[in-house]
This record gives C-alpha cells, structure tokens and sequence, in this order.
C-alpha cells in the first residue's frame, strides 16, 4: 500500500507508548509487531516530533501543515520525514492505516 | 531532521525508529531507565513443597492468603513502577500461578507497558493461560523449575505427588502454543544421575538451542528464618565446597566467566554491606512491603507499601540503608578485608538468612568462595582471603587460566 499525505493513521491497539526519561518506548502488546516479541522501539527526536500528532483524527497532511507551523523547515521536508517515519510504523505494525 | 529554534533535531536519520537494547535496560540514548525491573513476589504459597525451598508456604495456608496483597493493591504498585519508568516486571513466588487473579495482574502489566518474566514450576498451567502468552507474549521469557525427569524423583523434590505429571503437562502446553521458555534445577546429589537427560531436553526447547539450563546448587536456608528443621535439610542437600568446584570446573564457559568476573570483580570490599545492586531496583514480597533485594526480609529493612509511596521508598529509605556499615568485628577482620568478594555470596541478605544478622560471616559461603579461589590459583592450600596482600597481582594473573 502506497502511503499517501491525505491518509489518516493511528496507533495500534497492540503496542503501548511510553514516554520514559523523555524518550517514546514502544512496547508490542501482541505478537508480530517488529521483528521479535520481545523487542522495544523507539524513535529519534524528528520521529517522536511526528508521533505526538498521530491522534488517529488528524491527517498526514494536516500534520505535516503543524509541524511546518512548528519547526524551522519547509513543508517538502516535513512531509518527506512524516511519509518515511509512518512508513516504517506501518511496515512494523505501530501504526495502522485508518 | 527539522528543526526548532534554530537547533536541529535530527542529522538526516537513515532510520527515524531504533531498537532499545532492552537486555540492558538502556533507552535509546543509552541512559539507564530509573527503574530497569521489580521484583514481586506474588504469594509465599506453592502447590509445590520442595526440600530446598527458601520460601514456599501450604498452597492452602489461609492466614498466609488472607495477608497477601489484593489485586487492586497489586494493580496500584504496577501503575507506580510504570509512571517511574520501570520496563520489566518479574513475577514470582511461591508458585505465581496460585493467585486466581494472575490472568488479570499480567494483562493489566502488560497493559502498562512492562514485560514480564515469570517464575513457575508450570504446573498451572492451562491451556487457557498459554494460549493467552501466546497471543499476549511475556516480552520475556517464562523460567519452569524442573526438579528431576522421572515421577518418582521429581515428585520426591517436590514433596507432592503426581506432581511430576502436572508439570510435564505444564510445559507441553508452553511448547503447544510456542511460548517460550527456560528451564533451570536444583542440583541435587540424586538427581545427578538425571542430569544428562535434563540436559539433552533441554537442547529440544527452541528457546534453549543456545544456552544450556540453570543450576542452584549452593541453596539458601529459609528466608523467614521460621524452620530450623527444614534449615537442617538444606544444609545437607547444599553443594559441598569440593562439588562447587567440581561444577565450575565441568563448565568451560561458566568458568571463563568467573575468571573474567575475577578481574573485574574481585578487592575488598570494606565495611560497606551494600556494595552490591540491592536497593538499585526494588523487590516488593506477597504483603507489600518493598525490600532490597528478593531474599532480605529483616524486619528492619523491609518498608510497608501500605504505608509509604513507592517513589519515596526508592528516593529516600533505600539509599539511607544502602549505607549502613558493618560493625560486626568478625565481619570487618575477615569478610571487609577478603579480596574474594566477587567470589562469595556473602551479603547481607544471606547473613540474615543463616544468622539474623546483617554483617556476621557466613561459614558455608566463605568455604565454597575459599575452594573456588584455590581452585583457580588465587590461593595457597593455608591462606585466607584476608590474609593476601598482594591480591592485584593475584587477579591479573591467576594461577589458572581459561585455557589452562
């Protein structure tokens, strides 16, 4: 499935977030997210940036228009992080498409 | 990759998710997390009545039951370890699985966000719960104590007849749903004749391929010091210190390790009790009280949760009898000065178990730490770990080396 900015994603039900020690640490619920039951993830500062306006109401292109209200860097730039950090959620079972 | 305020977040990342290296409890910045793992120990009571068990009370021991934590209190401690950061829960016992609400305290940690590992004899186990770690995984592993590969020996450890049965029936289940877990034994003078076959099973567990199991063999008298009797039976069933040896000497790999923890490990340790992790993480006992570690239940260094928030525990009593000091002259001409510290099981917790006291020199240990060092050239036939002055030399070069 090609990711496109007019899609809206959410968290899956089958990890937890956490914000630790101001770091977001994915936790897998159930089996098959990731690559092994019992890794953890978690994401560099542009990926944790992008997280917290996954609400599962809001689309990548409306997200991308935040962040670029945001943060010092053009809209192109913004969308290119968002569509690679939900492609790689997404191929990890972290997020799903809604 | 953007940036806020005139600062970069990002270099352009190749990745934008990264894998925690969870085994060592280090975030993705390589911090340590506040709280790696709790211990908690969900009931003193076993359906098991091993005879050398530290811990384990009647499965149908009421006044024990009616002490233990409830669910909501269990449910309470698990929402403070996790707003404190803790990412592993390791639930054991007694036997975990007696509680009629184990399904709900894992769903409601795993919920949380924590994994778990679990502490069973597997004897529990129905086809319900593994279906349920199968479709809801531990994030760790699940360790079964295996206690001999015949009925008729493993029902003598266990002091419980048709044990043996429930248990092979326990892990088969696990193997059924393919949840994976460890196995691990007393080493018992007559089992030793199992214990190839043990090994050889073990092999077969997929989750085992690589590691062979886990042994105890230096047994640790009763936690609560309430049975002389059964006291009696543990010391005779402990490893001598000439089959401690023995053990390490079998096993090239555990006996690399001791070499390398020599180096790293090994000085005096002065009059310092708590020179070890105790008090670091937190281990919380069937009625709520926050101990140092999972063996040490004096009285005076246990905290009642009911009383007392965890965060203070961890902020403010722990560190305070992290440093309590040895005053025990015994302690402090022999076990303070002794380089064999790394070696030795020596601590406040096993002190309390054999003695009631902190700081008193624990015989048994220093014998087997004493056959050890020996063993690999620390010392000679007559010395005494406190004796040696020279003990840097002695570590940077021991007398036996792996490949020797």
């Amino acid at each position: 499935m090609e990711l496109t900015l007019d899609m809206i994603c959410i968290p899956s039900e089958d990890i937890v977030a956490r914000v630790i020690e101001d770091e977001l640490v994915i936790v897998p619920l159930t089996a098959g997210i990731g690559d092994a039951d019992d890794e953890l993830y978690t994401m560099n500062e542009t990926g944790k940036a992008i997280w917290l306006h996954l609400d599962g109401g809001t689309s990548l292109r409306t997200i991308v228009e935040e962040l670029t209200a945001e943060f010092n860097a053009t809209s192109e730039v913004i969308a290119e992080d968002v569509l690679g950090l939900v492609a790689e959620l997404v191929q990890k079972k972290i997020v799903v498409v809604q | 990759m953007f940036e806020k305020e005139g600062m970069m977040i990002d270099e352009a990342p190749m990745t934008y998710v990264k894998k925690i290296n969870s085994h060592e409890f280090l975030l993705g910045h390589g911090k340590p997390t506040l709280l790696s793992q709790v211990d908690i120990e969900l009931t003193e009571r076993c359906n098991n009545n091993c005879i050398h068990c530290c811990i384990n009370l009647p499965e149908d021991d009421a006044d024990a039951e009616s002490r233990e934590m409830s669910t909501d209190f269990v449910k309470g401690i698990l929402t403070e370890i996790a707003s404190q950061g803790c990412l592993t829960v390791r639930f054991t016992g007694g036997e975990p699985l007696l509680r009629s609400d184990f399904s709900e305290i894992y769903l409601f940690t795993r919920r949380l966000g924590m994994r778990v590992i679990l502490f069973t004899n597997a004897r529990l186990i129905t086809p319900e719960l593994a279906e349920l770690f199968a479709r809801i995984p531990l994030g760790n592993l699940i360790e079964v104590s295996v206690y001999g590969m015949t009925s008729e020996s493993y029902d003598r450890v266990a002091g419980c007849v048709g044990a043996y049965g429930e248990f092979r029936r326990g892990v088969e289940l696990l193997q059924h749903y393919q949840v994976p877990f460890f196995v691990k034994g007393p080493k018992l003078r007559f089992l030793q004749d199992e214990q190839e076959e043990f090994e050889a099973w073990a092999k077969t567990i997929p989750s085992m391929e690589h590691q062979p199991p886990g042994y105890s063999m230096n047994f640790e008298l009763r936690s609560r010091r309430d049975d002389p009797l059964k006291n009696r039976t543990i010391t005779k069933l402990r490893a001598t210190p000439e089959e401690s040896v023995a053990m390490l000497s079998r096993d090239p790999l555990a006996l690399e390790e001791m070499v390398v923890f020599c180096s790293n490990f090994i000085g005096p340790p002065g009059d310092t009790l708590f020179d070890c992790g105790a008090g670091h993480g937190c281990c919380i006992d069937s009625y709520g009280h926050a101990q140092l570690c999972l063996p040490l239940r004096d009285p005076e260094s246990v905290v009642n949760l009911h009383d007392v928030s965890l965060k203070s525990v961890l902020e403010e009593a722990f560190p305070v009898m992290r440093q309590i000091k040895a005053t025990n002259p015994d302690y402090l001409r022999r076990c303070a000065r002794c380089f064999l510290k790394g070696l030795c099981e020596q601590c406040p917790a096993k002190s309390w178990m054999e003695y009631g006291t902190l700081d008193t020199p624990v015989e048994y240990f220093c014998e087997v730490a004493h056959a050890k060092a020996r063993f690999l050239g620390l010392l000679g036939a007559d010395e005494m770990g406190w004796e040696v002055e020279n003990w840097r030399e002695r570590v940077e070069r021991p007398a036996r080396s792996v490949e020797g």
